[in-house]
């Protein structure tokens, strides 16, 4: 995923300030956004959202619109009995595997953000033996794709008697390399030395100084850390498909359950596929500055 | 850092023969302390590498010793078989053409994804009102769920009933057979993990930029450049280092492409009645856990671990050949 780098973007306020008093006639139109870029930027902006809103308009529609013309393109009023049957529906566990999916999703989230700052500050801030080697092999786990264990994990999975059970879709991942490496970055340049040299003298331990100063100077990388995680447990398709049983799934296998059995059934299959993805866009948009923030501060500079 | 905190008062005394022995709780806590700045630093790394061996490395290795052995789990059956695994999977047609069908798919989402980034980014790059609306709405695809995306631009994709067609329908054009043609179900996979992937990508590219000084576009403007070649002679130079990294992030998950062919499929694995848009990591998940042959799934695995890092290593002579030229 995202290689993380140190943020320096503290050079963009005074940056625009330094533009707002120099500006020779000239460079007036050196970034100013001409009508041609506001139609790509609309375009894109409703080429990225016509999907979901697709998906919600059928979600709340009769399975009479299929091969309406022109299709429909405002809500109808049908959501609670598409839900309904949703939920109704047997083969698809479609309760179970959204309480599922929460308890997988945040389980993970809490451990990775929890040993990921852990081992961040600890390659941050310390010294030690073999750091640079360790931090090392902690990069170029990052480059090992997760499909080159499932076979593997899956057969371990039934050494410990795990297959269908719920830890064997969260163990595997209570900490990644990403994380790792994302917090020691943000950590370097978030907490200055003198903060923990401070708590030593003071007599902290090592784990204290841990928990009552870096850990808080953490919490916004730390925060986008969690969501990040918490998306990519929450749709995490190939692993559970191939460990948990029908009966006992994670929403993702629900909704592929329900896309079987009823796929001539849109407007039920749609409204799953809502369910399954709205949770997630809301909690997006309210924090969709801090998540933005995070992922271009943290951006690149590979 | 690394502070010795050690209480130097109660050495000094003990040193200069003061009577009565230095209080020995505090020696206990100094060598407490000492243990503490040397080792703790293990103790908080250790988790990660506590799961890292049990769930990442072991069973790298232990896919590389499966992928020598003849393995089934219903009969048990588990025997030393060499490199036949690997010799067949080259005569295999079906593991080539899942070959085929990932690259190819893989061509055709990359490099237009990658540059439609590159122009959204640069479009976001200017001064505008609403820019976070424009952020927000890139990251949109991201969030959303990728079994639910894949479901709604399935029926998007439907022959008989989709919006695409309806859509083409308007302007003449007749029917395309999004699934059962081969091309066109490539073109239709790759929309769906554009469509997701491109506004992220955009966003990396727009940290970047924010970052190239803009003292060069000025003097560029001076010198009466325009910006469609500020673009590609400012722009797209100084993102060589993003640009490479956003291609081997591509190419990793491209490789390993599952997702959205198996629901575009109706959630089974064969990518079409003629495997037509199987890829490899549906060929591995196939082969292991439903036709039972884990020896061979594990060869699998590992051909699209060397088919990653041969397309990394391309990527990067290749990003480094175009930077060369400048």
């Amino acid at each position: 995923m995202t290689l993380v780098a140190g943020p320096d973007l503290g050079g963009r306020e005074p940056r625009r300030a330094a533009r707002a008093h120099r500006r020779p006639g000239r460079m007036r139109g050196l970034w100013e956004a001409s009508p041609l870029t506001y139609l790509t930027l609309i375009v894109a902006l409703v080429l990225s959202v016509f999907p979901v809103y697709w998906m919600i308009i059928v979600a709340t529609r009769g399975n009479d619109i299929v091969g309406d013309v022109p299709p429909p393109m405002l809500p109808g009023g049908e959501l609670g009995k598409n839900l309904g049957a949703v939920f109704d529906a047997e083969e698809a566990s479609f309760a179970k595997g959204l309480v599922n999916s929460a308890v997988v999703a945040t389980s993970v989230t809490v451990s990775t953000v929890l040993f990921a700052t852990m081992a961040g500050f600890a390659f941050a801030k310390l010294r030690f033996r073999g750091k640079n080697a360790l931090l090392l092999t902690v990069i170029a786990t990052m480059m090992i794709p997760v499909q080159m264990g499932i076979i593997p994990l899956y057969i371990m999975m039934g050494w410990f008697g795990w297959q269908g059970e719920l830890q064997s879709v969260i163990l595997p991942f209570l900490i990644t390399g990403f994380g790792v490496f994302m917090m020691r970055q943000y950590t370097q340049q978030a907490v200055p030395d003198e903060l923990i040299e401070a708590a030593r003298v003071d007599g902290c331990s090592t784990f204290r100084i841990y928990w009552s100063v870096v850990l808080p100077a953490l919490r916004p990388a730390a925060g986008v850390l969690a969501l990040l995680t918490f998306m990519q447990t929450w749709n995490d398709f190939m692993w559970p498909l191939a460990v948990l049983s029908p009966d006992n799934p994670t929403v993702q296998l629900s909704i592929r359950q329900l896309n079987s059995a009823y796929f001539q059934d849109y407007t039920l299959v749609f409204a799953g596929t809502t369910v399954a993805t709205l949770p997630l866009l809301i909690v997006f948009v309210i924090f969709s500055r801090q998540i933005i923030g995070g992922i271009m501060e943290g951006a690149v500079k590979a | 850092m690394g502070l010795d905190v050690r209480p130097t008062p109660t050495r000094r005394r003990a040193k200069a023969g003061v009577p009565g022995p230095p209080p020995p709780r505090a020696t206990w806590r100094a060598r407490l302390s000492r243990l503490d700045v040397r080792f703790s630093p293990y103790a908080l790394i250790s988790p990660f590498y506590l799961v890292f061996i049990v769930f990442g490395a072991f069973p790298l290795l232990f896919t590389l010793w499966m992928s020598l052995r003849d393995r089934e789990l219903a009969s048990g059956k588990d025997e030393y078989v060499g490199l036949r695994n690997y010799t067949d999977l080259m005569s295999d047609s079906d593991f080539l053409n899942s070959v085929l069908n990932t690259l190819g798919m893989f061509a055709i989402a990359t490099v237009p994804q990658l540059l439609l980034a590159l122009l959204l980014a640069n479009a976001l790059n200017r001064r505008l009102r609403a820019s976070t609306l424009f952020r927000v709405g890139a990251l949109v695809p991201l969030i959303t769920s990728t079994v639910a995306v894949a479901v709604v631009f399935t029926q998007l994709f439907d022959t008989d009933y989709g919006l695409v067609n309806w859509l083409f329908g308007l302007v003449g054009i007749d029917p395309i057979s999004w699934q059962s043609d081969r091309w066109w179900s490539w073109i239709a996979i790759s929309i769906m993990v554009d469509w997701r992937w491109t506004g992220y990508n955009a966003l990396i590219f727009l940290a970047a930029m924010q970052a190239i000084p803009h003292d060069l576009y000025e003097a560029a403007a001076i010198d009466g450049a325009s910006r469609r070649r500020q673009f590609w002679q400012i722009t797209v130079p100084m993102l060589r280092p993003t640009i490479l990294f956003t291609t081997i992030v591509s190419t990793i998950g491209g490789l390993q492409l599952f997702t959205e062919p198996v629901l575009f499929d109706n959630g089974r694995m064969d990518g079409g009645s003629t495997h037509q848009f199987q890829t490899v990591a549906m060929y591995m998940f196939d082969s292991a856990f439903t036709s039972d042959d884990y020896g061979y799934g594990a060869a699998v695995a590992w051909m699209i671990f060397l088919l990653i890092i041969a397309f990394s290593l391309l990527n990067f002579m290749f990003v480094r050949r175009m930077g060369g030229v400048k």
